[in-house]
């Protein structure tokens, strides 16, 4: 069970969340210039490592308001909580995309 | 050679005091090189392992596990094997696997100890009722059989299912695919182990692979592991939750996110259920072991993870539905509750091929139901390592597939909640 801090509303019980996946994915572009196996990468590529992820979460019960989270997949600690605009906060083995 | 189980072997060994059964496979120690490595000593990898010797005349081969055989997902699953899938592809591909289930104990000589007992699926509300009509109607199609029951029939066959007007889950109806059931999925590790190794490969257990070898070309020649470097012609990867880890060291991306499945066993109780029943509305399915536990497993913990251990609130919801549906067990107690990785892709359906890197074919993507598809997914990642073509029926689970956008969309079709 997670205790996770809403930016806006503070701790809060994980049922209110929902976790949204990874974060930080660029949609890739000019759209007439990218290639099928881009946009796969894009669409359906993800990151999914056994450590420090980065991913989105919404207070789908509270506030509605989005935010990102980094967590380790391994033990489940929140490493980190900071805004959809902001950039990953903590380094990842896995380097890009976070 | 070690000796054929049979009842005359068990009235012999009875005799003597069982001194002389004699393990059931070596613990073989790495060599130098292969002809093929198997990455993934859990049901799909010694199923790949044991037809590439079976039916390609391939015996120089080893299967490389981390912890120990069938310490993974095939020994953390719910045990139901069934095909009642919507595309004409999945179905082909499920019922070949429930095919090979029916004669995976003649064929391995070990007790797998699978019980078509059958499986319903019970529809909650009138789209509900229509949409399994439509499956029904796709499956039978498809050559897969299923049929529609009525709430009678329902009750018939689950008569502690709450089928009452008032029930907070109200039954309007279901389908069964009778062909469907159960099996001992330690068995399953364990026969195809034991028949592998007759078979003369070799089970190479605490053997975590941490990098692979590369020619210049890029073709993979070895694997790094933590007993050494193992040197090899071809690479097979069945390792569900653990795919991306090693996509990482091979250098090329999956479309995969792995996830904690968990599932729960109580304490045994007299027979009470004779089939398999998994509810359309939460989610929550049931089956009754042999030994009298109730078997109940439910959705994907709501989260990424590798850790292999479920959560709270997905518990809660599976039990609380279980509690809701079949009030008679709300104080039946619990054992054990356990989790393992699943590798989730954007359509519910595996990958079995090749991967960007010469010489590396795998098998991943199978979700939330890799146990029923242990027999087709070893013998469609053999076919493929030993004749570098895919087999007919492996061709659309391509990795490919997601750039040609040629989707096989199971993920609310094949009458459960992936």
């Amino acid at each position: 069970m997670l205790l996770i801090e809403c930016p806006w509303c503070g701790p809060r019980d994980e049922h209110e969340f929902h976790c949204g996946g990874q974060s930080h994915i660029q949609r890739p572009g000019p759209a007439e210039s990218v290639s099928d196996a881009q946009w796969a990468g894009y669409l359906f590529d993800r990151l999914n490592p056994r450590g420090a992820h980065a991913e989105r979460w919404v207070h789908q019960y509270g506030c509605g308001r989005w935010f990102n989270m980094v967590r380790d997949t391994t033990t489940h600690q929140i490493l980190a909580i900071y805004q959809m605009h902001e950039p990953c906060p903590v380094p990842s083995d896995k380097g890009a995309g976070l | 050679m070690k000796s054929r189980y049979s009842v005359w072997k068990l009235i012999k060994e009875g005799l003597g005091g069982h001194t002389g059964w004699g393990p059931a496979w070596r613990n073989a120690a790495p060599k130098a090189s292969y002809d093929v490595l198997i990455i993934g000593g859990g049901g799909h990898g010694l199923a790949t392992a044991y037809y590439l010797a079976k039916n390609h005349g391939i015996h120089n081969v080893a299967v490389l596990e981390k912890g120990w055989i069938g310490g993974g997902n095939t020994g953390r699953n719910t045990t139901v094997i069934r095909s009642n899938y919507y595309y004409p592809a999945s179905a082909r591909l499920y019922d070949f696997s429930v095919s090979l289930y029916e004669r995976l104990h003649k064929e391995l000589n070990y007790n797998v100890m699978f019980s078509q007992r059958g499986i319903i699926t019970l529809a909650h509300s009138r789209h509900d009722v229509e949409a399994a009509t439509r499956w029904v109607g796709a499956m039978n199609c498809n050559g897969v059989a299923t049929k529609m029951m009525s709430v009678p029939d329902i009750a018939r066959r689950v008569p502690f299912l709450d089928v009452s007007a008032t029930a907070r889950f109200p039954v309007l109806g279901g389908f069964i695919q009778e062909k469907a059931g159960t099996a001992r999925h330690d068995a399953v590790a364990w026969g195809y182990a034991r028949a592998a190794d007759t078979l003369g490969i070799d089970i190479i257990q605490n053997c975590e692979v941490t990098g692979f070898k590369r020619a210049a070309d890029g073709r993979v020649t070895g694997v790094e592991t933590s007993r050494g470097v193992i040197g090899c012609k071809k690479v097979g990867m069945a390792v569900a939750g653990s795919s991306t880890v090693l996509a990482d060291l091979a250098g090329f991306r999956l479309p995969v996110t792995s996830y904690a499945l968990q599932a729960f066993v109580s304490e045994p109780v007299k027979p009470v259920i004779d089939t398999v029943v998994l509810s359309l509305a939460t989610g929550s399915y049931i089956s009754q072991s042999d030994k009298g536990g109730l078997v109940i497993g439910g959705a994907l913990d709501h989260y990424p993870s590798y850790a292999q251990r479920g959560n709270m609130p997905v518990a809660r919801n599976v039990l609380g539905a279980i509690a809701e549906q079949y009030p008679a067990l709300a104080r039946v107690r619990f054992l054990r509750q356990w989790a393992g990785i699943v590798d989730v892709v954007p359509d519910s359906s595996p990958i079995i091929g090749t991967t960007p890197v010469p010489g590396l074919f795998m098998n991943c993507g199978w979700g939330t139901g890799g146990f029923k598809a242990i027999p087709a997914g070893g013998t469609l990642l053999a076919h493929h390592i030993a004749t570098g073509a895919p087999h007919a029926l492996a061709e659309p689970f391509s990795l490919e597939r997601f750039t040609t956008g040629a989707l096989i969309d199971e993920a609310a079709a094949s009458g459960i909640a992936h």
